[in-house]
């Protein structure tokens, strides 16, 4: 009955039906009776300060309800937004934590910084009052430029932090490597920069409040992938309603990505300006406040150094990175270039040693935070241009150099020298499987066909590793991490023998109204119609940490399996007395309960029923009702791993790039949905894509304004950048949690950055560039095929 | 300035005072309730709220409702036979997982419908992906997007729609 | 978007009486660039007067050598209409590949060039194929027609009524679209028609301008190999993240010399 929609089966989604007929509710389709509607006034300046800010001829326009400054959230004592990761730097001290208020007080610190929340009866109307507000400023030299943040004299964003530095942090020892470095046959260096990237979700964030004076209750709507953790920040920080009065739903929301996961001050505001204006109010981005407001991603200007024998044995890798923390510190800002970053800096590989020193820079831009992947596209678009550019220089296949040096799959469990341990993995199959699928033997072939239409043709590879599934609690907190990192799951059997799972995961796109279904499907043999999937809402869900960093399927799931346990184990003890038999002679097949050796059957809707209607049931050992709880924490990260080739060709006369053919293989351990799994790929590597070839955040250097600031400018992938993807998997299931899983989501776009450039990069070999920074525009190629044949170009 | 404006839409009569100001994807969703149509930026280039308007596929944030005055509109909300019966292009879209968190989805329908029929039900990839240019997702990576056009395109054609 | 007052005239006549005394009146024909520019609150216009009720402003006609495009005349009906095809293809592949279909819906080539966005396309073709802009007070040559950014002939309450585009021999064009937002970094129109060979560039400079060196060499030869050594100067050509004014001076080359390439086809 439920092979067809079990684990491993390709089961249409459940989803779909509401978002393909219009019925998908999001945050901005609520109906809400009375609704006014919030407009923030931002800043247009990266740097000034504010001298005055007068709201009296912006009160009295039409349908003016309400206007709140900053001054008015400090005289309410409102708490600022809060960095929940205590990284501590070299010299043991915790990271510097500069205030973060709801609105900006007397500075504002990037352009877009809130100075004004105006409510008024509709949008346009909260539109036309903002633009009546004056605000005096006193603009003042701004520090943009990453490279130099850190240098002396530039412009201050934060008193608290000095020179604009957060932390200095350090992984691995340094004396070991640079004695490694001396004596190494072979050193290939290089510096990158990881360019910054806009989420993006489709969706823009968006925030609705309700305050009951009756009961004193609020509840906010938000574009949230964690409405827990968001409820749990507004409450113990930063607004101070008890959680139990305070409702978070976060309904069908529109992508995240990672920038929904973090608190923002618009949803603080409009919880907080709820109750004071006594009606519910309402707020949505406009595309160009998403650009300018919503967590920024990468932004990296890295230092790095591979060590090899005369071999090609990776001996040592130095890596020095600046990493770009915006103009305040986002919810997960700190930990995403060290614990997520620095450690994933071993890859595939045996290197054994590693040293890596990251310093978090403050500058007068937008905050920067976990996007995904966070961190761990970073350290693989290092280490896989290394490898690729050691190759290159060593005259080594670049697939050769990768086999040489990964780690065998026989000395797993495998403990890499910067803290992680890996738990399983295979990864020579992978890249055969990949070369095999891109015709890696046929690829000169392709070469010279391109040539002969005057394209330049090259091929990359990028063989990632991951760390995801976020994770062990007692781990995450000895690295300061302020939360735990267990998942909750709920399955409750109504006693007509549906069910709901209700997750502590939430969906924006993962599909797991259809994933978890499958799983309590298989395990507990209910037709999966019969199955419904509740996530999104405190009120209703367990306490749940959320979807980020892949964890959904690998810890959410792992939650769902223990409750299921518990269901069985429940409706053992009700069939072995409604069959009159041993507990421990009851076993459940196939929807089952069955006495071994007998024809005695009990099916699971039976004992269900029995549980709630419980005439013939052992109450003086058992409980009636169906309805289990289940909490899990998980022993280790999961660590996904595989490799993508790329192919491009560019056009050297206009330096155009193509992506061509873009293979994956992954191993995600077990696979629930492969539909749903290739799915993830593709999007990953899309936005893989999009950062190699086509997006970057650029602000003007003296100005501090967002340039691309818009879709005008911010080249998204459309759907004739990229070509279809061929994609194949390798399974090594996950030794340490219960369905053998692991994280699907950030994959794609972890590897293709690295697949791409180095694809990129040898297309251009035979030109003589050496190197070109992401994103590889036309611009930037032409600019590079220029700059490496000065006398072609006149 | 107020304005009354009278349309159909999805087959039925509709009405309502708007200002002049009022986007018809602002009257769709606000005046009318049918949220299906959605708002992803505010330059015209992401292709959420596209709907047809008189037989063509437009950005209905890039168009006043008063514009839409006796036209015929058909949104998402408007294109499934019944609660049962999907059109092929929806149909298709779920059977090759071409959305995931819905967003871009009903602009996508919309515009590949109109770009099924431009093409007399006959598309290459190429053509679906240039066809796409207006229409941005962030989930798909337009890999099964791409595909449920394709399948689609035969199945709108022996379907008749 | 600021509020205004709306108007739909019936007719041309009605439509200027709308206008007359309204300074900040403002003339909607399809909406793509005027619509975007109200969101952002970047005008504000006492009042829009919409042409699409304007019947005799669209449609697209054949008259002896030229082909005549109503100024409300549709992207998307330029581009599919088998006059156009038949006389001028170049003219509907450019149709073809302005925006995005759903914009090519609504915009109008009146609009178009009466907006004269530097990086729109049609101007390419008006000033290459040397067509002549009607209006409710008379004509212009192309070459008069466009003046510098966003500035034109067009006098107060004067109105594109049609555009009238002589046949071409051999035409194409070749747009470099910027990556992010599609519009032309560069578009290269050329012609050769019966009044000779016309080079007209969009997207690098401030407006629409000519490459008389480019002209002079493909009157004498039509061929890519004519204009390779012509080199564009990039002085006073645009220059933002997507493309500096010596990139773009590049660009006008190569598609200059792709679209003789695809015009000799």
């Amino acid at each position: 009955m439920t092979a067809a929609t079990g684990i491993g089966a390709r089961v249409l989604r459940t989803e779909d039906k509401r978002f393909l007929t219009g019925t998908g509710r999001y945050v901005d389709d609520l109906p809400l009776a009375r609704a006014t509607h919030a407009y923030f006034l931002r800043s247009p300046h990266a740097h000034a300060k504010i001298k005055s800010i007068d709201t009296a001829a912006a009160k009295k326009m039409p349908g003016v309800v309400e206007i709140f400054t900053g001054k008015d959230t400090a005289d309410a004592k409102v708490g600022g937004l809060i960095c929940g990761w205590v990284v501590k730097g070299k010299d043991g001290q915790p990271h510097k934590s500069p205030p973060h208020p709801v609105m900006a007080l007397d500075t504002v610190r990037y352009v877009g910084d809130t100075v004004a929340m105006v409510v008024a009866n509709t949008a346009d109307e909260a539109k036309d009052a903002a633009e009546a507000i004056k605000v005096d400023y006193d603009v003042k030299s701004a520090n943009i430029d990453l490279a130099r943040a850190l240098d002396k004299g530039i412009p201050e964003v934060h008193p608290e932090a000095p020179g604009n530095l957060i932390y200095d942090w350090e992984i691995g020892v340094k004396a070991d490597i640079d004695a490694a470095f001396a004596k190494a046959a072979h050193v290939t260096k290089l510096d990158l920069v990881n360019n910054r990237l806009i989420p993006n979700a489709m969706e823009p964030r968006a925030a609705a409040a309700d305050y009951d004076k009756g009961t004193g209750n609020y509840t906010l709507w938000s574009t949230s992938q964690n409405p827990h953790v968001l409820r749990l920040i507004l409450s113990a920080f930063v607004l101070g309603i008890p959680e139990h009065k305070l409702r978070v739903i976060a309904p069908d929301v529109g992508g995240g990505f990672g920038s929904k996961i973090f608190c923002y001050n618009e949803e603080t505001m409009v919880t907080w300006a709820a109750s004071r204006v006594g009606r519910p109010i309402k707020w949505t981005a406009e595309r160009s406040e998403s650009f300018m407001t919503d967590a920024h991603g990468r932004d990296h200007v890295t230092h790095a150094g591979l060590a090899l024998d005369k071999d090609g044995k990776f001996l040592a890798l130095r890596v020095d990175t600046i990493a770009n923390m915006g103009a305040y510190l986002s919810t997960f800002s700190t930990a995403v270039p060290t614990y997520l970053y620095a450690t994933l800096l071993a890859g595939q590989y045996t290197t054994p040693l590693i040293y890596a020193n990251v310093r978090a820079a403050l500058t007068h831009t937008a905050p920067v935070d976990a996007y995904r992947g966070a961190g761990r596209p970073e350290a693989t678009f290092v280490i896989e241009s290394l490898v690729s550019k050691a190759a290159a220089e060593m005259k080594i296949d670049a697939a050769e150099l990768r086999r040489k040096n990964f780690i065998p799959s026989t000395a797993f469990p495998y403990q890499t020298p910067v803290a992680l341990q890996y738990d399983s993995g295979n990864y020579p199959p992978i890249i055969d499987e990949a070369m095999k699928i891109a015709d890696y033997k046929g690829f000169e072939a392709r070469r010279a066909e391109a040539k002969s239409r005057g394209k330049l043709r090259g091929i990359g590879f990028s063989s990632y590793i991951e760390a995801c599934g976020l994770g062990p609690s007692r781990v995450i907190g000895q690295l300061g991490g302020g939360v735990g990192q267990w998942e909750s799951a709920q399955i409750k059997f109504n006693p007509t023998g549906n069910v709901q799972i209700l997750t502590g995961a939430h969906s924006h796109g993962q599909s797991h109204e259809t994933t978890f279904a499958q799983i309590v499907s298989d395990k507990l043999g209910v037709p999966i119609e019969a199955i419904e999937v509740v996530h999104g809402d405190t009120a209703t869900t367990p306490f749940g940490m959320g979807s980020y960093g892949s964890r959904s399927l690998a810890v959410g799931g792992s939650a769902i399996m223990k409750a299921a346990d518990k269901i069985i184990a429940k409706g053992k003890k009700i069939a072995a007395h409604l069959m009159e038999a041993s507990v421990a002679d009851v076993v459940f097949e196939q929807g089952t309960f069955k006495v071994a050796g007998t024809d005695k059957a009990v099916p699971l809707g039976a004992a269900v029923f029995a549980a709630y209607v419980p005439h013939n049931y052992p109450l003086e050992e058992l409980e009636p009702g169906m309805d289990e709880n289940a909490f899990y924490d998980p022993s280790n990260f999961v660590y996904p791993a595989g490799t993508q080739i790329c192919e491009v060709e560019i056009d050297p006369d206009t330096g155009t790039v193509e992506v061509v053919a873009h293979t994956a293989v992954d191993d995600f351990g077990n696979i629930i949905n492969p539909m749903i799994v290739d799915g993830q790929v593709h999007g990953g590597i899309v936005q893989g894509v999009g950062q190699a070839l086509m997006e970057n955040a650029v602000y003007d250097k003296a100005t501090g304004q967002l340039v691309s600031g818009s879709y005008m400018d911010y080249t998204m992938p459309r759907a004739d950048n990229v070509p279809s993807f061929k994609l194949g998997n390798k399974v090594t299931p996950c030794p340490h949690n219960p369905l053998g899983v692991k994280g699907c989501g950030e994959a794609g776009a972890i590897a293709a950055p690295a697949a791409v450039m180095n694809a990129v990069h040898n297309a251009l070999a035979p030109l003589g560039v050496k190197h070109v920074e992401m994103p590889a525009t036309p611009l930037n190629v032409w600019q590079s095929i220029q700059g490496a044949q000065p006398a072609a170009a006149e | 300035m107020t304005i009354s404006v009278a349309m159909t839409v999805n087959g039925k009569s509709v009405s309502g005072k708007v200002e002049a100001r009022t986007l018809l994807v602002q009257f769709l969703r606000e005046h009318l309730g049918m949220t299906g149509t959605h708002v992803g930026c505010d330059t015209s280039q992401c292709g959420a709220c596209v709907v047809h308007v008189d037989g063509k596929s437009v950005k209905s944030c890039t168009m006043l409702a008063v514009q839409a005055e006796g036209s015929k509109v058909i949104t998402i909300e408007g294109l499934a036979e019944s609660a049962d019966k999907l059109h092929p292009m929806q149909e298709s879209f779920r059977e090759n997982h071409a959305l995931q968190c819905g967003f871009c989805t009903p602009g996508m329908v919309m515009s590949a419908i109109d770009m099924v029929k431009r093409h007399n039900y006959q598309l290459d990839e190429a053509t679906v992906r240039r066809e796409l240019e207006g229409n941005l997702c962030r989930c798909t990576g337009y890999h099964n997007i791409v595909k449920a056009i394709l399948a689609a395109a035969p199945a709108m054609k022996s379907a008749g729609v | 978007m600021y509020d205004f007052a709306y108007h739909r005239p019936k007719s041309l006549a009605d439509a200027l009486a709308l206008l007359k005394g309204k300074p900040e009146g403002r003339v909607m024909s399809g909406g793509m660039t005027l619509i975007p520019t109200l969101k952002q609150r970047l005008a504000k216009p006492s009042d829009v007067v919409d042409l699409a009720g304007v019947k005799e402003l669209a449609g697209i006609k054949v008259e002896g050598n030229n082909v005549v495009i109503g100024g409300m005349t549709r992207h998307a009906d330029v581009a599919t209409s088998a006059d156009v095809k038949g006389a001028i293809p170049a003219l509907a592949y450019l149709a073809g590949h302005i925006g995005d279909p759903q914009v090519r819906n609504r915009g109008t080539i009146g609009g178009s060039i009466a907006n004269n966005d530097p990086a729109a396309d049609y101007p390419a073709a008006v000033v290459a194929l040397n067509a002549t802009v009607t209006t409710n007070t008379g004509k212009h040559a192309a070459d008069s027609f466009f003046k510098g950014l966003f500035e034109t002939a067009l006098g107060e309450g004067e109105l594109v009524t049609s555009v009238s585009f002589p046949k071409a021999e051999k035409a194409a064009y070749m747009k470099f679209p910027n990556p992010a937002s599609r519009y032309a970094m560069v578009g290269v129109f050329v012609a050769k028609t019966a009044g000779g060979v016309r080079v007209a560039v969009t997207g690098a400079g401030p407006s629409v301008f000519r490459v008389k060196a480019m002209e002079d060499a493909l009157a004498k030869n039509f061929s890519s190999a004519a204009i390779k050594d012509i080199k564009i100067p990039a002085d006073g050509l645009n220059s933002d993240i997507h493309g500096s004014a010596e990139y773009r001076a590049h660009l006008v080359g190569v598609m200059a010399r792709r679209a003789v390439d695809a015009a000799n086809k």
